[in-house]
């Protein structure tokens, strides 16, 4: 990171943000003191083995639930992308887009020009009048991102959004993510336990560890973009993780 | 470059259906309708070999008899007549189900202690025959047409209230996240999400509603004899006092006829809507 961003206010800062689930015996610590500070524009991944509590911190983050203790600041309006595109099926594509620019008061002529612009953004003009079960699992997520975007979020919160998709199209979307947050200063918190996936999209990796989850490690990542994922120095970066989210995860086999 | 590549995949996967041409659309109607009417000409064979076998041939009349008194009755204007009240009270009877049921249904699903309270009495309203309520509403509202649209409202409007509550409680969590994050509230949440969500749970409530309103319609009109106001009730009874059995099942056909008619329409719109969310397997999806 470089001093310039450092001392510009953090988008999302989490201090010492605990959470647990039920009380007495049966409480589960989901997260575990757990600090972190993205930067305005900053890509992060969070990556994990399951129990890290990736998604928990996530729903903080989005106000979804409240950490049982701990501090949580966003600064701006946020956007959460599931693992499902979580498309409404009666609505068309362009409808999904249309209703995110409504619920934020914007006015009816100036909806129809932003969701065909969206659509645009995410290569999917002429297919505004699809419904979602007309589309296939790559091409919904996209409507979900232009859906998120149509939220004029400053942070965007990522639950595995390719977790479910090819391989192929998954690579293309991670193209398709870089094309669209250069340039529009979004912050993105990307959680994700593919860590070639983290190593190819992220400015910077948090590798949590599980039950409870807890910060153990940060990784920058150097490597120029447009950055490719099966490139050597992605491929070298991720084998590095690995091996130390597998030491972590084999502690729990003792 | 990747964008083509992208734009390759998305057309690769998005196939076209090829567009269904009159003939397909004749044979795949043809290939709905055959079953029924072999169903129905099972029947008339079955009711046939039981007239031949001349068992209670005194009263009951064969398939032939019965159909062609059934095409006489249809050359009087009194069957028709008769048709035209029944149906009066068949539609307004569930319009007013369907206002009271959407009422009750939407209110009982937004507040928390009324939906403890009213749910299971909604449920306990259902099981009640609603033939059982005709002394009650007879004595209330007397021998006329309110009692019986009363005894129509009361047996259609707990099915069509249950309906749209179990939609409302079925709306997918992940969908109530996304439409919550995106800033849908209260009001806008229920007219953008939650009521789309549960049309499918609301329109199978109508279906079931009207089965119970068309029931419910005709045990009254059976029981609630009003003078000059010829129903297909009343001319069921008065076929029963001159043990006219040959008109008696014509009447029972055009009951059953109407019946079928109606929940056919609600069966379309069930289709139609899963059509249009993507619920349909296979072939029926084009």
């Amino acid at each position: 990171m470089t001093t310039a961003v450092t001392e510009a206010p953090a988008a999302v800062t989490l201090s010492g943000v605990s959470k647990v689930y039920g009380r007495g015996g049966t409480a589960v610590r989901a997260l575990d003191q757990v600090s972190l500070a993205a930067a305005p524009g900053e890509f992060t991944c969070l990556i994990g083995a399951s129990g890290c509590g990736k998604s928990t911190l996530l729903s903080l983050v989005a106000g979804l639930d409240q950490p049982t203790s701990g501090e949580i600041k966003v600064g701006g309006r946020v956007a959460l992308m599931f693992q499902e595109p979580a498309l409404f099926p009666w609505l068309s594509a362009a409808a999904n887009i249309e209703l995110a620019l409504r619920a934020r008061g914007v006015g009816r002529a100036e909806r129809k020009s932003r969701a065909a612009e969206l659509l645009d953004v995410v290569h999917l003009s002429g297919f505004g009048g699809k419904r979602p079960h007309e589309l296939s699992g790559g091409m919904r997520q996209r409507v979900a991102l232009a859906r998120a975007l149509a939220q004029e979020a400053d942070v965007l919160l990522m639950d595995e959004p390719f977790g479910a998709l090819d391989a192929m199209t998954r690579d293309l979307l991670h193209d398709e993510l870089d094309r669209v947050c250069a340039g529009r200063n979004l912050t993105v918190l990307f959680v994700t336990h593919n860590v070639r996936e983290a190593v190819r999209l992220g400015d910077r990796v948090v590798l949590l560890s599980s039950r409870p989850g807890r910060v153990i490690a940060e990784y920058p990542v150097p490597i120029q973009r447009p950055r490719r994922i099966d490139a050597t120095a992605v491929a070298e970066l991720a084998g590095t993780i690995t091996d130390r989210l597998r030491e972590e995860v084999s502690r729990h086999g003792k | 470059m990747a964008s083509s590549t992208l734009a390759g995949l998305d057309a690769l996967d998005t196939q076209e259906a090829a567009p269904r041409d009159r003939r397909r659309l004749a044979a795949s109607a043809w290939a709905g309708l055959w079953p029924k009417l072999a169903a129905v000409a099972l029947v008339l064979l079955a009711w046939e070999l039981v007239h031949l076998t001349g068992w209670k041939k005194f009263v009951l009349p064969g398939p032939g008899v019965t159909l062609s008194n059934l095409w006489q009755q249809a050359q009087a204007s009194l069957l028709w007549h008769a048709i035209a009240t029944t149906l009066e009270r068949a539609v307004i009877g569930f319009a007013l189900a369907v206002l009271i049921g959407a009422l009750v249904g939407a209110t009982v699903s937004r507040i928390r202690p009324l939906r403890a309270a009213v749910g299971s009495l909604i449920t306990g309203l259902q099981t009640m025959p609603s033939i059982a309520w005709f002394p009650f509403a007879i004595i209330l509202f007397g021998i006329n047409t309110t009692a019986i649209l009363f005894v129509i409202v009361l047996g259609a409007a707990p099915s069509i209230a249950n309906g749209l509550i179990t939609g409302v409680d079925y709306t997918p969590p992940l969908l109530l996240k996304a439409g919550t994050l995106m800033g849908l509230r209260r009001l806008s949440l229920y007219r953008h999400l939650i009521m789309p969500a549960s049309l499918p749970a609301f329109v199978a409530g109508l279906k079931q509603g009207w089965a119970f309103a068309w029931r419910s319609l005709m045990a009254g009109e059976l029981l609630v004899i009003i003078a000059n106001q010829p129903s297909l009730g009343v001319l069921l009874s008065t076929d029963q006092d001159q043990a006219d059995m040959a008109s008696v099942v014509a009447i029972m056909i055009v009951i059953l006829v109407i019946g079928l008619c109606v929940d056919n329409v609600f069966g379309m719109a069930d289709r139609a809507i899963r059509r249009r969310w993507g619920l349909m397997a296979g072939s029926d999806a084009a």
